[in-house]
């Protein structure tokens, strides 16, 4: 583990972000604005169901010989003057990091969007030791001048709105003038520019991260909308891509498949504005370039994963279309999670990443509404990962005690029909009595948890098999 | 009908924990609906469908529940639910609760085959085309998760719907999106499932139709709950009951003597 989590709070968590008016509004415009898009992309392409369906076969197959992949990409970047490096976990990477930057004689380090980069904690480990970790995604940027962690893994910043930004600059960009007029969008966007655009220029080391790793050509790619990620790729001597092991795909013919998938189920677009392809450093000839090309590969348990249930979440492009499809982060927003990921794909990894018995909330809290699955672009089957860990928890007798019971006492009357029928038959009657004047219950004992949001609507007062035994009895008579 | 045999399909009906519970008369609109539709309806001794154990991360007594299933339901034509939910647990799950048990993986797949949620039974397995009911007025129709996801139940409902005499269908919008009862989740995270349930019923009131129906009992009860703690006087009720055409018992949540009087609105 490296970063801290607050996912055991989880409830907690979610019952200020219910409360929290400002970040209700932002989730609105997640709603809207990623669905609507996706569902006009895809429709404009009709073979997009098969698109899937490739995608998550290139993926199924690469993980089934990634050990291959891994070796035949490792050996092409190193042939053409990069290294490899690969890290068992988040310290090692963090550290194989810091040492790459402090041979560079690093003093500044820009950064593109990573994912891997949050869930290694790499940013604090560097302010430790002297050197300025700058994020150049304008999203990324904002919550690096709020310490806070990403809300959602292709829109870090979108649980805020533009004032809140403008307070932001205002705070840390003293040396702008400070009667500035940043009530638009775009004259933030202008001005977080010219203060990044210096950063660029003054870094030593570029760590971008990777949407996908070529083995067939040793190629780094990824896609951004911003143009940052070229920049912190090309600009500083060093540059270190940051990647976990399974971006890996066989060839470019099948990067070109999966991207037709993935900026469509992200953000709707048919293809990112910009999708950059690096192979080591510069060569001769090359008009730009770093002088030093290097990849970090991290493990971080997901080697653990392969070869049981949860392999299929490693086919994951992180589109981010199952969060923007799901009505619990909808309602709670990405920091509610606790920790770097959130969102359907955050409830199935978190765990795998950071422990059970720390993220068992997560792929608890599911409707299993199944909206998740039915739009992700590798068709990974996200409600049946959740219960999946719901088993291993109950294995583990993780699962706290009064559902344990409560489930329990439903499980011995469920395996038992004439017991059941008994039971419920007297129970029934009794709740159709009492409710039998308002037709529902305010309140019930046992049953807090339901009425505190809502009434109990009232048994009709006997029970349907009840009923049907006695019609027939008198049927036949 | 497709199903022109000389004997009638015989239906094992599963009528749903929730249905038997708390609201028998959609069992009973099941079965006239399907005895109008040429069938023998039968109820064979049974519990609940396993849901709540297997969502739970309760396998072992999930596969003792479903074994019971299983066997209780052997030798139907078919087996017919009510509910999108419990009729995919069976269809869609009691396959993978025994893909390693060999025994009773085909017992299981065997059931799942011949299993189905009941409009799509009626629209898919039977054919019907009309049901002979009438209903004054407008509904608006949530689909429910399982049966929309899993089992492709969305224009059987309507269609069936679109032959009721009088009623005409109001679509809301977000039909399809999760009203937040997820079983025991509506318990376990309360305040989340209150805040999906109060945007669903938005939706619901916004469309402006007076009655709602859905085809699982489980998200009714949630929406009805809510709807009515709101004060919103949306009459909520289970489709078989209109598709039947038996409104005669209140709606979801409303007394028998309120209905009688006419006060069910004012609450
Ligand atoms: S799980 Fe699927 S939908 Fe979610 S981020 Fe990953 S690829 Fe996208």
């Amino acid at each position: 583990m490296s970063v801290h989590s607050t996912s055991p709070d989880f409830k907690k968590n979610a019952a200020r972000a219910l409360g929290d008016a400002q970040l209700q509004k932002a989730l609105g415009n997640v709603k809207q604005g990623f669905i609507d898009k996706r569902e006009k992309a895809t429709q404009k392409l009709p073979e997009f169901e098969a698109l899937r369906d490739s995608a998550r076969d290139i993926k199924n197959h690469t993980l089934q010989h990634l050990d291959l992949y891994l070796e035949a990409y490792e050996q092409k970047v190193r042939a053409s003057g990069g290294h490899v490096h690969f890290a068992r976990h988040a310290e090692e990477a963090r550290d194989i990091i810091l040492s790459i930057c402090k041979e560079a004689g690093a003093r500044t380090v820009t950064k593109g969007k990573s994912m891997i980069a949050e869930e290694i904690g790499i940013n604090e480990h560097l302010e430790t030791h002297g050197i300025t970790p700058v994020e150049t995604d304008l999203g990324e940027y904002i919550i690096q001048l709020r310490h806070e962690m990403p809300s959602h893994i292709i829109a870090p910043a979108v649980h805020l709105n533009a004032t809140q930004v403008e307070q932001d600059f205002r705070r840390v960009h003293t040396h702008l003038d400070a009667k500035r007029d940043l009530s638009e969008p775009v004259q933030l966007l202008t001005e977080a520019r010219g203060v990044l655009r210096e950063r660029f220029l003054a870094a030593d080391v570029g760590i971008t991260g990777a949407n996908f790793l070529v083995a067939e050509t040793g190629t780094s790619v990824i896609v951004t909308n911003e143009g940052n990620g070229d920049l912190t790729q090309i600009l500083p001597k060093t540059h270190i891509v940051l990647a976990s092991i399974e971006k890996l795909v066989p060839t470019l013919e099948d990067v070109s498949q999966i991207l037709r998938v993935l900026a469509r189920s992200a953000t709707g677009q048919e293809i990112s504005v910009y999708t950059t392809f690096s192979t080591g450093p510069r060569h001769l000839g090359d008009s730009d370039g770093p002088e030093n090309y290097h990849v970090v590969l991290l493990d971080n348990g997901r080697s653990a994963m392969l070869g049981t249930s949860f392999e299929e979440m490693l086919r994951c492009i992180r589109c981010g279309a199952c969060m923007n499809h799901c009505p619990v982060y909808h309602a709670v927003g990405g920091h509610a999670y606790g920790w770097v990921y959130p969102g359907p794909m955050g409830a199935v990894l978190t765990p795998t990443l950071i422990g059970i018995d720390q993220a068992g909330h997560l792929p608890n809290a599911s409707t299993f509404c199944g909206r998740c699955e039915s739009v992700c672009p590798v068709k990974i089957p996200l409600p049946k990962l959740m219960r999946h860990w719901r088993e291993r928890e109950f294995e583990r007798h993780l699962t706290p005690a009064t559902v344990r019971s409560g489930l329990g006492l439903w499980g011995f009357f469920a395996k038992r029909p004439a017991l059941y029928r008994l039971a419920t038959g007297i129970a029934i009657r009794a709740m159709g009595f009492a409710g039998r004047r308002k037709g529902r219950f305010q309140w019930l004992p046992l049953a807090g948890g339901w009425t505190r949001n809502r009434d109990l609507p009232a048994p009709q007062g006997e029970t349907f098999q009840a009923r049907w035994r006695r019609e027939h009895k008198r049927r036949a008579a | 009908m497709k199903q022109d045999r000389a004997r009638k399909p015989r239906i094992g009906l599963f009528v749903t924990c929730v249905v038997d519970l708390m609201r028998p008369s959609v069992g009973f609109a099941a079965v006239k609906l399907l005895e109008n539709a040429g069938c023998t309806v039968e109820v064979p001794e049974q519990t609940c469908c396993g849901q709540p154990t297997y969502n739970s991360g309760d396998r072992a007594t999930t596969r003792s529940i479903a074994e019971r299933t299983i066997t209780e339901f052997r030798g139907y034509d078919y087996v017919v639910a009510p509910s999108g939910s419990c009729a995919a647990m069976i269809k869609a799950h009691y396959p993978e609760l025994f893909a390693d048990d060999p025994n009773w993986l085909p017992r299981a797949n065997e059931l799942a085959a011949r299993t189905f949620e009941l409009t799509s039974f009626l629209v898919d397995v039977l054919g019907v085309t009309r049901v002979d009911a009438t209903f004054d007025g407008a509904v608006t129709y949530h689909d429910s998760c399982s049966g929309l996801r899993e089992l492709g139940v969305r224009s059987q409902p309507r269609k069936l719907l679109a032959s009721v005499e009088g009623l005409t269908l109001v679509e809301m919008e977000e039909s399809d999106v999760c009203c937040g009862f997820g079983g025991t989740f509506a318990v376990k995270y309360s305040e989340i499932s209150g805040a999906i349930v109060e945007a669903k019923a938005k939706h619901v009131v916004a469309a402006g139709a007076p009655t709602l129906l859905a085809g699982d009992l489980g998200c009714l009860l949630n929406m009805a709950g809510k709807l009515s703690r709101d004060g919103e006087p949306v009459r909520v009720r289970h489709v078989a009951e209109i598709l039947a055409g038996m409104t005669d018992d209140p709606p979801i949540g409303v007394a028998k003597e309120a209905q009688r009087t006419g006060k069910e609105a004012a609450r």
